[in-house]
């Protein structure tokens, strides 16, 4: 893993992909064609803060106080946004 | 539709892509039909000779659902926890209430897939579709018409699939093209890539045939060697090694080259629901073949029962239904055993391994398949396009000869 995503950055759900609740599911998941993700709670926590408008950086402090008990999440969110960007879920705006 | 569009490449894609996603919950299958495959109208405009709708379709056609019914449908289908919803046949623009069920998806939340072949796509019927909430196209290619020479020399299907991709295009669709591929268009497999280039595709399924339904009727005239797979599939990939462009290329591999089976439709009854022009409700494309299954209807049974507690669907769920040498397999929780329709209609025993294994009893009958369609008298046999004459035929025994090696009607 680089260091490519920065706390600067925004991101936007990619084309054609839809993020939303699955009460079935008990879950968020992304939709795309043909296929769909089932996110954890933590990948759907961040997830659902993306829309094209709040900064990596954003976010990383929106859940810093939603959660404060957890621990190095920085790294997870990072972790989450990168694996969400190799996947083509997300697209930089 | 092309057997593969929706079929195991796709839930395939699917459960790869929820395996593979490290560091996000990866859940295997809960047993909700995530997928429901709307297979709307056996009626069709072409006459594909590698469809796998069923030989005897015909008798289909007279019964379809209603509006209302197909609705209904949808909404029990999602309260099961179906999501991605394909809208296939036969073609489905044949119907004049896509844009009704498409809006209908739409506000129930499901990702819509349209599954066609481009004919009896307009201008007016694309703009109602995205406005509806339709989420994806995907256009199939249906070259072994008498169109194959038109369309691989350029000229008037060409035409028509430049001008309904375009269309596709502009309407902010990806544009997703499916290709059959048989002997007759697998030694143009450069020029199938450049010209889905061409038409701007995003992304490409090469899927060889598999023999269900026409194609297994076909199955000597359409199966090439194992050369030319392995042929096409080197070009393939040197394709994608030299293209500058994003298209992306799914090449799947057929199960008669392979020494172990696919894992049919990830599981019998696992993730996968088909409600077909009539209503009944399969856990597979050609489920219909197999013997002593009563399938639920959704005209009288409730979609709930049929998909949690039909015995249909209960009787190959799991292993415990599987006979030596899969029962003690090392490798069963793989494949499952693979494809019971596969496996009845080539063995006459549904609870067999699928033939396609190199492990089961009856894989001589996949290497007989492979030499039989090089034999230049079985070749030189007509190809039986699939139409209304040719399935009424079909249903009459007048084409015995074509499907009595067969253990059920394909």
């Amino acid at each position: 893993m680089e260091n490519s995503i920065q706390s600067a950055d925004i991101y936007a759900l990619a084309p054609h992909h839809r993020f939303q609740w699955e009460e079935a599911q008990q879950s968020y998941v992304i939709l795309f064609p043909e296929g769909m993700v089932k996110l954890h709670g933590g990948a759907g926590e961040v997830l659902k803060r993306v829309n094209g408008k709040a900064s990596v950086g954003d976010i990383v402090t929106e859940l810093k106080a939603a959660f404060p008990d957890a621990d190095d999440i920085e790294n997870d969110i990072i972790g989450m946004f990168d694996l969400a960007v190799g996947k083509q879920w997300l697209r930089k705006v | 539709m092309t057997q593969n569009s929706l079929g195991d490449s796709v839930v395939q894609k699917a459960v790869q892509a929820q395996q593979q996603n490290n560091g996000v919950a990866a859940s295997t299958t809960q047993t909700q039909p995530l997928w429901l495959l709307a297979e709307i109208t056996y009626r069709c405009p072409l006459h594909c000779a590698f469809c796998y709708n069923p030989t005897d379709y015909d008798k289909h056609t007279q019964n379809e659902l209603t509006t209302e019914q197909w609705i209904k449908t949808l909404r029990e289908a999602r309260k099961l926890g179906a999501i991605q919803l394909g809208i296939s046949g036969g073609e489905p623009l044949l119907r004049d209430d896509i844009e009704e069920i498409v809006v209908e998806a739409h506000k129930l939340g499901y990702y819509s897939n349209l599954i066609t072949s481009g004919v009896g796509l307009t201008e007016k019927r694309i703009q109602a579709f995205k406005d509806g909430g339709l989420d994806h196209i995907q256009l199939s290619m249906h070259d072994i018409t008498e169109e194959i020479n038109n369309f691989i020399t350029n000229t008037r299907t060409f035409e028509l699939k430049k001008k309904v991709a375009a269309m596709i295009k502009s309407h902010g669709y990806p544009m997703v093209l499916n290709v059959v591929i048989h002997r007759y268009n697998i030694g143009h497999m450069k020029e199938i890539l450049e010209m889905a280039e061409a038409l701007g595709a995003d992304f490409v399924e090469l899927a060889n045939t598999q023999y269900y339904g026409w194609s297994l009727v076909n199955r000597n005239q359409l199966m090439p060697t194992k050369e030319q797979i392995e042929e096409a599939e080197r070009i393939t990939n040197e394709f994608r090694a030299r293209t500058e462009s994003k298209m992306k290329i799914f090449f799947v591999v057929p199960d008669y080259f392979a020494d172990r089976p696919k894992k049919c439709m990830n599981g019998w009854g696992e993730v996968f629901m088909i409600v077909t022009a009539n209503g009944d409700v399969l856990p597979c494309h050609s489920a219909r073949v197999l013997p002593n299954m009563q399938f639920p209807n959704v005209k009288d049974d409730d979609l709930g029962w049929s998909w949690k507690d039909s015995p249909a669907f209960n009787k190959y769920r799991g292993d415990s239904w599987m006979k030596e040498p899969c029962r003690t397999c090392p490798e069963k929780e793989k494949d499952l055993g693979g494809c019971r329709c596969q496996a009845f209609l080539l063995s006459g025993d549904a609870e067999a391994a699928d033939p396609v294994c190199a492990l089961s009893p009856h894989h001589h009958l996949i290497e007989k398949a492979i030499e039989d369609a090089q034999n230049p008298q079985l070749q030189a046999q007509p190809i039986i396009f699939r139409n209304d004459k040719n399935s009424k035929k079909i249903i009459e025994g007048e084409l015995e000869a074509r499907v009595s090696e067969f253990h059920a009607l394909p």
